[in-house]
């Protein structure tokens, strides 16, 4: 038995998605490791990286055809596995963030009820104890008077909120892999950082790995070990410093976004055959 | 060119009222571009939906170009202020094909049936004139902005009124968009009002930024400020935090 703590999390080698049988791949060719850090995945609408996130959780529809080298979740294949043992581990060991609360959380149920569905769920316990995970992981988020909030429906809280319930929800059964897809991006600037900022003290506080998916290079070098920047289904490149972008698009992609600091009359738009040269030489 | 004074705008009534802005002022000169930031609910949006004229339970004064103007518009007071809205897939008829959209101000102004125009405003915004023939799904987010932003050029403003013109976008095609927008206001000295809650991109495109919590004001910043991350309030200066990670 090799040790749990030392390898990676997950572990994917030559990850292909494809829509349709003779259409363009959506991913293809992806690698990456993640072991107990936060990784991000950069990329534009259409890159791929919410894709590959719901191929990690196996969430694709049936005529997606996923095939991979190698896709390994604390050393045993994903892709292996019956509907069933994904159905066991989702959630549990591997949890998924989605972009808006609003439509991640069932409208006619109590916020209560939700999170104490996780428990009962995950951790095995019942009715009455279910109740108190889910009231001490509301208290965790930071959620001021998680009784009053217990007893809410998800149109009565505000956005943020909503997204700390989530993340409650999420991580009460400590996954060992958390994936997170635009978690912030429905969000005010003012309470995106407080989000962040907790789901980072929690994924260190459970030893497990991040991946944080997101348009905004910034934010996610801000918080990532390691970024894999994807353009049109392909990782272009690997960085741990935002200085040491290299690739045309991961240049352009930085040189996009204003920036106070250093004002300009024009912004740089991505000259995109240039990418395409140097993506597909 | 714009001034607003003591706007006040209030939603319900007696003890359900909600006093959205109150009681703010502030002027625009001709071809200055003006930005408000806040977080959702601050009452940002709400100013600018009243100097669009589309809002119908404000109380104080606006008036475009010197000229006071009431509740309800005369054509010639909408002619002078257009605007774009945040969410291109909502904005755009998804049963009227672009030309149409685009030729509809015209038509409602009385001037015309627009149709001679609809090449030239396409271009104008950088796309070819042939997707006049197209329905809004067949455009990705970045062309439907630009046909938003063509159809408020389209009768000439002096004044455009941009609320959250790129936040349902792509950095990259942000960047695209932005570039629009600026070109357009220099080529057509345009006056722009621009609400947002990226303080970066307020700060690309504005002289001066208004900070708004709770519907008023509480600080002004200017280009020099915002480049040296000056503040004058404790809240503009945790929205400065909080934006740039």
């Amino acid at each position: 038995m090799p040790d749990l703590e030392e390898m990676p999390v997950l572990s994917v080698r030559g990850l292909n998605v494809r829509f349709g049988r003779n259409s363009i791949p959506a991913v293809s060719n992806v690698s990456f490791d993640v072991g107990r850090e936060r990784i991000g995945i950069v990329g534009e609408s259409g890159s791929g990286k919410s894709t590959t996130g719901r191929a990690i959780m196996r969430l694709l529809p049936q005529r997606a055809g996923v095939t991979a080298e190698r896709m390994d979740f604390l050393g045993s294949p994903l892709l292996e596995k019956t509907e069933r043992q994904m159905g066991a581990l989702r959630g549990k060991d591997i949890a998924l963030i989605m972009q808006d609360p609003r439509y991640s959380l069932n409208p006619v149920l109590t916020i209560g009820k939700q999170v104490a569905e996780a428990a009962k769920l995950h951790l095995g316990v019942g009715g009455k104890a279910a109740v108190a995970h889910a009231r001490d992981m509301l208290a965790r988020v930071r959620i001021n008077d998680p009784d009053r909030v217990l007893s809410l429906y998800p149109h009565q809280i505000s956005g943020g909120m909503g997204q700390r319930v989530m993340i409650a929800m999420m991580l009460l059964a400590r996954p060992k892999l958390v994936i997170a897809d635009e978690p912030t991006s429905a969000l005010d600037v003012s309470v995106r950082k407080d989000v962040l900022t907790l789901l980072d003290e929690l994924v260190r506080e459970n030893n497990s790995g991040l991946i944080l998916i997101s348009h905004d290079i910034r934010m996610v070098a801000a918080f990532c070990e390691r970024i894999l920047v994807m353009y049109s289904g392909r990782v272009v490149e690997t960085l741990s410093k935002l200085e040491d972008a290299a690739h045309p698009y991961t240049r352009g992609l930085i040189a996009a976004m204003p920036d106070p600091k250093h004002p300009v009359r024009r912004l740089k738009v991505l000259d995109r055959k240039s990418i395409e040269v140097e993506t597909n030489p | 060119m714009i001034k607003v004074e003591n706007l006040d705008v209030v939603y319900g009534s007696k003890d359900k009222s909600n006093h959205v802005v109150r009681g703010v002022s502030f002027a625009v000169s001709r071809g200055e571009a003006l930005g408000i930031v806040g977080e959702s609910g601050c009452g940002k949006s709400t100013v600018l939906r009243s100097l669009a004229g589309l809002e119908g339970a404000w109380t104080g004064s606006i008036s475009f170009d010197g000229k006071p103007v009431g509740k309800v518009r005369t054509r010639d007071e909408l002619k002078l202020a257009q605007m774009v809205f945040q969410d291109p897939y909502g904005s755009l008829h998804p049963r009227h094909r672009i030309g149409t959209a685009l030729a509809e101000p015209i038509r409602s102004m009385g001037a015309g049936d627009g149709w001679t125009r609809v090449a030239e405003a396409l271009q104008q915004v950088g796309l070819p004139a042939h997707f006049a023939g197209r329905f809004p799904h067949e455009l990705s987010g970045g062309q439907r902005q630009r046909v938003a932003i063509a159809r408020a050029l389209i009768l000439s403003p002096p004044i455009l009124l941009l609320d959250e013109p790129t936040s349902a976008l792509d950095v990259s095609i942000q960047a695209e968009v932005l570039n629009l927008l600026a070109d357009q206001r220099e080529e057509r000295n345009l006056t722009f009002i621009l609400v947002s809650h990226d303080l970066s991109v307020i700060s690309h495109m504005c002289d001066r930024v208004l900070v708004m919590q709770n519907g008023v004001f509480v600080d002004e910043l200017t280009k020099a400020d915002l480049q040296a991350g000056v503040t004058h309030a404790s809240y503009s200066h945790e929205l400065f935090d909080a934006s740039f990670l």
